[in-house]
């Protein structure tokens, strides 16, 4: 089976091409896409389990010998990525059921979904800087459907700055892989490594690594290039929200960690150094951010901004320690805001409304929500049992080790604000006394958007609690990422 | 020729950055339009311009274009023509429920909706 590692991205895209048929036939629409990605969590776990067995999983498609045709390549970090981009999309679509109604459904909803998790998947675990480029598109195309779907003001407003915004990084994509090809002559990833690593790094190469980093890093969100990310992410409902803020920020990373790791190594004084500064600006700004609003979606968007920031901090240290814990708060991240984002969609369902100044005294009438909550708030802020923490303490020890002393610091305070930012939404929202009369909820329905919200955050304690049964996979991981040779040999064999 | 295809698109990208920062959202989409032709452009003179005949096997003929940003090119045409296909209704719409097209008053806020 040596097209294992194509299932995760061909499963979705052919039950998306499915689903085209069935637009009216909501009830079939969602059997199909709950098979849908069930089977492809299972594909994407035997894949996960292959690659821990047997190593990176690389073919290039038609039987073309390496470097001339497309490689796809699966090692563990995408490997990881695709399990749990696909854990997610499950929960999401489960809680979709409940929460899109049935007016979105009827148009496209779930093979746009789909679809989106075809391009992110196929971002993870391509091989080659061209076709990364058209699945971007395709994770694009299809967050512009989902962002726009219901046309409701807002979002025709928010949509048309989030897509002028996108279109204009993916021309600069294209022009970055225009400079790289016209220097290297080559479109393979590992093909490219060895060949930057032969001309050894010329100016121009560190040149196109800005580039690489101002390209993923808007679509990463990271500090001058993040603006778009509040306005865009709040005007969509909240289960496409959580599938943005679960999913698409963390292509941008992973294309940032993958080109630095493996290509622009030579040189790491300075584009590192750019990478390190960017990143802890963006967890100030992203902490600034957390503090200033009164609004539980815009407080989880920006822990988001602040959370990017951690990761590639993590990675641009480029030691042992920063990278798998970067790794592991990647994961981690992903996890816990898909968490969030679902939990604080019910507490919208419940009040009303996003604003915290209307809200109060929650926990005498939804009690579980309270303590659900409040656990997935400490799991953000990185609280010891929970699953944030062994990410941050890598990434505070990679940074000691590194000798960036006063970063490792403004990281652990970044830890403070964001759980000062969380726990003023459980302060608000469920102590006190309620300030309005809630609005009249359906307890079934309320019933039905817990339960995913809830087996996430089980998941992400599950996550804390086994580090220690994780961290044979977070070691291959940050294997390849330190030592790009395993990854050429891989796919040149 | 290299250098004047450059020159050309310096001007391409230059009328494109213009355009999209004015407020009339008809211009921004223009200046996007700009925009990719400058990077199909650039794709096509970074593979170089050499080879003197068309990228297909023919008796006799060895100094061949490079094949390989032709085809970069075309996947990357269709890809922008799709979005722009895209934001055009978009446009369309945007201009229908909101009644203008000046990007500065589509700024607004949750009360104004």
């Amino acid at each position: 089976m040596i097209n294992l590692l194509l299932f995760p991205i061909i499963l979705p895209f052919f039950f998306a091409i499915l689903l085209l048929f069935f637009k009216e036939k909501i009830r079939t629409q969602r059997i199909l896409t709950l098979i849908g990605v069930v089977v492809s969590l299972a594909s994407s776990l035997v894949l996960l389990w292959t690659v821990k067995t047997e190593g990176i999983q690389a073919i290039t498609l038609g039987s073309w010998p390496a470097p001339f045709g497309i490689s796809m390549v699966s090692d563990m970090l995408s490997a990881l990525l695709v399990t749990t981009t696909l854990l997610l999309t499950l929960f999401i679509v489960i809680y979709s059921f409940t929460s899109i109604g049935e007016e979105r459904e009827r148009y496209f909803y779930y093979p746009a979904i789909l679809f989106m998790v075809t391009g992110v998947n196929g971002a993870f675990t391509t091989g080659d800087i061209f076709n990364m480029f058209v699945f971007f598109e395709v994770l694009l195309i299809a967050s512009y459907i989902l962002i726009v779907l219901g046309g409701t003001k807002k979002q025709l407003r928010e949509s048309l700055k989030y897509i002028l915004v996108n279109v204009i990084s993916s021309a600069l994509f294209v022009i970055t892989v225009a400079y790289l090809y016209s220097v290297v002559g080559t479109l393979n990833m590992a093909d490219i490594s060895v060949k930057i690593s032969e001309v050894n790094q010329p100016g121009i190469i560190t040149v196109i690594a800005v580039l690489f980093l101002i390209v993923f890093g808007i679509k990463g969100s990271i500090f001058p290039l993040y603006f778009w990310l509040p306005g865009s992410y709040a005007a969509p409902p909240i289960p496409v929200l959580a599938l943005f803020g679960a999913l698409l920020t963390k292509v941008g990373i992973y294309a940032i960690m993958r080109t630095y790791t493996l290509f622009f190594i030579h040189n790491t004084g300075f584009t590192h150094e750019i990478l390190m500064i960017l990143s802890i600006l963006t967890i100030i700004a992203g902490c600034i951010g957390a503090l200033a609003y009164f609004d539980l979606k815009q407080i989880i968007i920006y822990n988001i901004v602040i959370a990017v920031g951690v990761i590639l901090f993590g990675a641009s240290q480029m030691n042992e320690a920063g990278m798998s814990g970067a790794v592991f708060y990647l994961i981690h991240d992903m996890l816990i805001k898909g968490a969030l984002f679902l939990l604080i969609g019910v507490i919208i369902y419940i009040t009303g409304t996003s604003n915290l100044r209307k809200m109060g005294g929650l926990m005498k009438t939804h009690a579980p929500l309270g303590w659900f909550y409040l656990i997935a708030a400490f799991g953000l802020a990185g609280i010891p049992p929970l699953s944030g923490f062994i990410g941050k303490l890598l990434i505070v020890q990679g940074a000691f080790e590194a000798g960036n002393i006063w970063s490792g610091i403004i990281v652990l305070a970044s830890s403070l604000v964001v759980l000062l930012s969380v726990m003023r939404i459980f302060i608000y929202a469920f102590w006190g006394e309620s300030k309005v009369a809630l609005p009249k909820t359906n307890r079934k329905t309320y019933n039905r958007l817990m339960a995913p919200a809830l087996v996430l955050v089980v998941l992400t304690i599950v996550y804390g609690i086994g580090t220690e049964w994780l961290l044979p996979f977070m070691t291959d991981a940050t294997d390849v990422l330190l030592q790009p040779s395993i990854y050429i040999d891989a796919v040149l064999k | 020729m290299e250098l004047l295809m450059a020159i050309l698109i310096g001007v391409l990208f230059t009328a494109a950055v213009y355009l999209i920062l004015s407020r009339s959202i008809l211009k921004i989409i223009i200046g996007t339009g700009l925009l990719s032709h400058g990077a199909h452009l650039l794709i096509l003179t970074m593979g170089g311009l050499g080879g003197s005949a068309p990228p297909v096997l023919s008796d006799g003929v060895t100094d061949f274009a490079d094949p390989l940003p032709q085809a970069l090119i075309l996947t990357a045409i269709v890809i922008s023509f799709g979005v722009t296909a895209f934001i055009l209704v978009l446009a369309y719409r945007a201009y229908a429920v909101h009644k203008t097209d000046d990007m500065n008053q589509l700024k607004g806020n949750d009360e104004h909706d």
